[in-house]
C-alpha cells in the first residue's frame, strides 16, 4: 500500500509557479529522497506534505486519506527541520514530550516513550539539558528523538544534516540509515546532497525547476539518468558529455567522436539500448569511472572502445586519482586507481566502457 | 653597548608615556564634560528634594534655591494625606492610588495585546497584515492631542467620562502602537521553524504563544512594561482633560496643587508631592533600567 501519494500537485505564489505538477508516491516503509539544486521546489513540496504550505491544486494522500485541507497536527506526520527547531526554553525531555502533552497522552505512556527514544538515540544523559547546551550532533539527535517519539505514519526530513560539519554528517548519515532499517517507517527526505540521496534512499526523486525529472531507484538513476540534468546532477565528478554522430561500422552502430588532434575516433555502441538513426547528432554521456587506461598493444576487452587523449591535469585524492583529459575541444574527467593513473603531459589510450554509455538527444536533452 | 641598548629602548618608551598622558587627558575631558552635564541635569531634582525637607517660612525668607537651614519631615505626610486642595483635605493619596489603578491595568493589558499582535503579525501573517501593521505604526507618530476630541466623544458614549476606567481604555488603545512595534520587531528574530515544529507537534495558536513564544519574550516584555508604565504614569494631557477632583491621577492633581486658590505657595508640600508623583517611574527605572537597555539591543535567540 502506498503510504504517500501525490498527484498533479501544483503550487503558485501569485504568478510564480514553484511546483509544476508533481506526481510521486512512497510505498509503506520506503525511504524516498527528494534531491535537487536550491530553488527546485523540494522544500516547498515537503512543507506541503507537512501541511505547512497550502495546496494550489492537485492531491496529497497520506495512506488513503486525502489531506489537502488537513491541519499539520492531524496528518500523522513528524518532521525534522534543517535548523532542528528545538524549543530553546525547554529541556530536552520537555522538547520530546511537548507533542505528547499537546495531544494529552497519559503521563505514564509519555514516560515509556521518552525512555524508548532516549535509549534508541543514546541521549539519556542529555534529557535535563537545554538545547543551548548541546553540540550540533546532539541537537540533531534530539530533533530526531522528537520526531521518533510520535510513531507517525510518515517521517519528513528537511535537509537535516546540512548544518553539521563534514565528518559528523557522514556519521549521522549512517545513523539515520540504521535508524530507518530499525524502525522501518515511511520517510521523505529532502537534501541537496546527491551522496546523501544515493546512500539513504530506496527511491530518489530528482527535482529541478518545480518538476520531478526522474523518480527511480538510486542505481537506475545513476546508470540510466532520464535526461542530461539528472545525469549531471547525480554523481561526482559529474558525467562527461561528449557530442558525437551516429555512424555505421561494419553494419554495427558506432559513435564518431572528434579527438584532440582533429582526428575522429569510432566508438562501437554496446549499451543494449536501441541505436538511433545513422547520421543523427547525439550526446554521449560517460561517467568518469567508466574511463580506463588500456594497453594499445593488447586488443581491448569486449565493450571497450578506445581513443587517444592528452592528459591536461592530474588530481590525486589518495584513494583515487582524477585526470582531466582532452577530447576534441572538450575537457573530460576520468577516475583512475592511483597506480594506473595517467601522468601529466602524457597522451593515453583511453578505454571507454560502451556497455555503460548513455546517449542523449541534443535537442530535448532526454535519454535515448 | 649598554648605551646603545638604552637609547634604543627609550624612544618607544617615551612614546608610550606620551600616549598614556594623551589618553589620560582625553578621559579627563570626556568624564569632566559628562559630569558637568549630569550636575546641570540633577540640580533641579536636588532643589526639589531639599525643599521638601525645608520649613516653609525658611523657604520664604531665603528663597527657593538656597542651602537648607532647617530640616523637617512634615511636608511629606502633609502632601500624602492632609493637604487641602479645592476644599478637600486629603492630600495626594487618592490621586496616587488613581494613578496606580490607571497605570497598572493599562500597562499589563496593552503589553499583552502588544505581544499577541506582534505574534500574529510575525508568525500568523495573512493577506494585508503588513498594511495593518503600517496603520498601527501611525499611532507611534501621531500626537495625542489629535485624538482628544474623538476620545471625548467616545468616553461620553461609553459613560466613562471622569473615571479611571476611561483613562485605562485610552492608554490601552494609545499604547498599542508602541507595544506592538516592540514585540513584532522582537518576534521577527524567533525562527519560524519553531512555530512550524510546534504546529506539527499538535499545538494550536494559543498553546504555541504560551509555551514557545512567551517564554522567549521576557527581554522585550520588560522593555514594553517599562516604556508603558513610565509613559502612562507621566501622561498629563488626557488626565487633566477627562478627569477632575478626586478622580484625577497624580500628574493632573499636581497642577491643581499649584493653582490652589490661596495666595500662599506651599513650596515644601509641593516639592514633596512632586517627588511622590515621580517616585514610581523612578523605581521602575532603577530596577528595570539595565533590562531596558539590554532588551532594546538584544535578539530573541543567538
Amino acid at each position: 500500500m502506498a503510504a504517500l501519494t501525490i498527484r498533479a500537485l501544483r503550487k503558485s505564489y501569485g504568478v510564480v509557479e514553484v511546483l509544476k505538477g508533481i506526481d510521486l508516491e512512497a510505498r509503506s516503509g520506503e525511504f524516498v529522497a527528494l534531491v535537487g539544486p536550491s530553488g527546485c521546489g523540494k522544500s516547498t513540496l515537503l512543507a506541503m506534505i507537512a501541511g505547512l504550505e497550502t495546496v494550489t491544486s492537485g492531491e496529497i494522500r497520506i495512506g488513503d486519506r486525502l489531506v489537502n485541507a488537513v491541519e499539520p497536527k492531524d496528518r500523522d506526520i513528524a518532521m525534522v527541520f534543517q535548523s532542528y527547531a528545538l524549543y530553546p526554553t525547554m529541556t530536552v525531555r520537555e522538547n520530546i514530550t511537548f507533542g505528547m502533552q499537546s495531544r494529552r497522552v497519559p503521563k505514564a505512556e509519555q514516560e515509556t516513550a521518552v525512555k524508548r527514544v532516549a535509549a534508541l538515540l543514546q541521549i539519556e544523559p542529555l534529557l535535563r539539558r537545554k538545547p543551548g547546551q548541546l553540540s550540533g550532533g546532539q541537537r540533531q539527535r534530539v530533533a530526531m528523538g522528537r520526531a521518533l517519539v510520535r510513531d507517525p505514519a510518515l517521517f519528513l526530513f528537511d535537509e537535516p544534516l546540512s548544518n553539521l560539519d563534514a565528518k559528523l554528517r557522514v556519521d549521522m548519515r549512517v545513523e539515520i540509515k540504521k535508524l530507518h532499517q530499525r524502525v522501518a517507517k515511511t520517510t521523505i527526505y529532502v537534501t541537496h546532497d546527491q551522496v546523501e540521496a544515493m546512500t539513504l534512499a530506496s527511491r530518489i526523486a530528482v527535482m529541478q525547476a518545480g518538476s520531478v525529472q526522474q523518480f527511480d531507484e538510486p542505481q537506475r538513476i545513476y546508470d540510466r539518468p532520464a535526461n542530461m540534468f539528472v545525469a549531471g546532477f547525480m554523481g561526482s565528478p559529474a558525467m562527461n558529455f561528449i557530442p558525437a554522430e551516429m555512424m555505421d561500422v561494419d553494419g554495427r552502430p558506432a559513435l564518431a567522436v572528434r579527438t584532440a588532434r582533429g582526428g575522429t575516433a569510432m566508438l562501437a555502441l554496446r549499451n543494449g539500448a536501441g541505436a538511433p538513426a545513422r547520421g543523427r547528432e547525439v550526446i554521449l554521456g560517460v561517467r568518469p569511472e567508466h574511463l580506463s587506461r588500456v594497453d594499445p598493444a593488447q586488443p581491448p576487452r569486449a565493450g571497450l572502445a578506445t581513443l587517444e587523449a592528452p592528459v591536461e591535469v592530474v588530481e590525486p585524492t589518495g584513494a583515487e586519482t582524477m585526470a582531466i583529459l582532452r577530447v576534441g575541444d572538450l575537457e573530460i574527467v576520468g577516475r583512475f586507481a592511483p597506480d594506473l593513473a595517467p601522468r601529466m603531459g602524457e597522451t593515453v589510450t583511453l578505454g571507454v566502457d560502451m556497455t555503460r554509455a548513455c546517449l542523449f538527444d541534443p535537442e530535448t536533452q532526454r535519454l535515448i | 653597548m649598554a648605551d646603545v641598548a638604552f637609547g634604543a629602548a627609550t624612544v618607544p618608551e617615551r612614546d608610550a608615556v606620551l600616549a598614556r598622558r594623551r589618553w589620560l587627558w582625553g578621559r579627563i575631558v570626556v568624564y569632566g564634560g559628562l559630569s558637568l552635564f549630569a550636575v546641570v541635569y540633577l540640580v533641579p531634582l536636588l532643589v526639589v528634594v531639599l525643599n521638601s525637607f525645608r520649613d516653609l517660612p525658611e523657604i520664604a525668607r531665603h528663597g527657593l534655591i538656597a542651602w537648607p537651614r532647617s530640616f523637617s519631615f512634615h511636608a511629606w505626610p502633609e502632601a500624602w494625606g492632609t493637604f487641602c486642595v479645592g476644599g478637600t483635605c486629603a492630600g495626594m493619596k487618592a490621586n496616587f492610588v488613581n494613578s496606580l489603578k490607571m497605570t497598572i491595568p493599562a500597562t499589563v493589558i496593552s503589553t499583552l495585546f502588544g505581544a499577541v499582535n506582534g505574534y500574529v503579525l510575525t508568525k500568523w501573517r495573512f493577506r494585508g497584515s503588513e498594511a495593518l501593521f503600517g496603520c498601527m505604526l501611525l499611532g507611534v507618530f501621531m500626537p495625542g492631542q489629535i485624538a482628544l476630541m474623538p476620545w471625548a466623544f467616545l468616553l461620553g458614549k461609553l459613560h466613562l467620562t471622569n473615571t479611571t476606567s476611561g483613562l485605562v481604555l485610552i492608554h490601552v488603545v494609545q499604547g498599542l502602537s508602541f507595544a506592538t512595534l516592540f514585540c513584532r520587531n522582537y518576534y521577527l528574530s524567533i525562527p519560524d521553524d519553531l512555530i512550524k515544529a510546534a504546529r506539527i507537534d499538535g499545538a494550536g495558536f494559543w498553546r504555541i504563544f504560551a509555551k514557545i513564544v512567551l517564554p522567549l519574550s521576557p527581554p522585550i516584555l520588560i522593555v514594553t512594561v517599562i516604556w508603558q508604565f513610565t509613559g502612562i504614569w507621566n501622561e498629563f494631557l488626557y488626565a487633566v482633560v477627562f478627569t477632575s477632583g478626586t478622580q484625577q491621577p497624580i500628574t493632573a492633581a499636581l497642577v491643581a496643587l499649584a493653582t490652589n486658590g490661596t495666595n500662599v505657595r506651599n513650596y515644601d508640600v509641593m516639592s514633596a508631592a512632586v517627588l511622590i508623583g515621580a517616585l514610581p517611574p523612578l523605581l521602575v527605572y532603577l530596577f528595570g533600567g539595565k533590562y531596558f537597555v539590554r532588551g532594546l539591543t538584544q535578539g530573541a535567540i543567538k
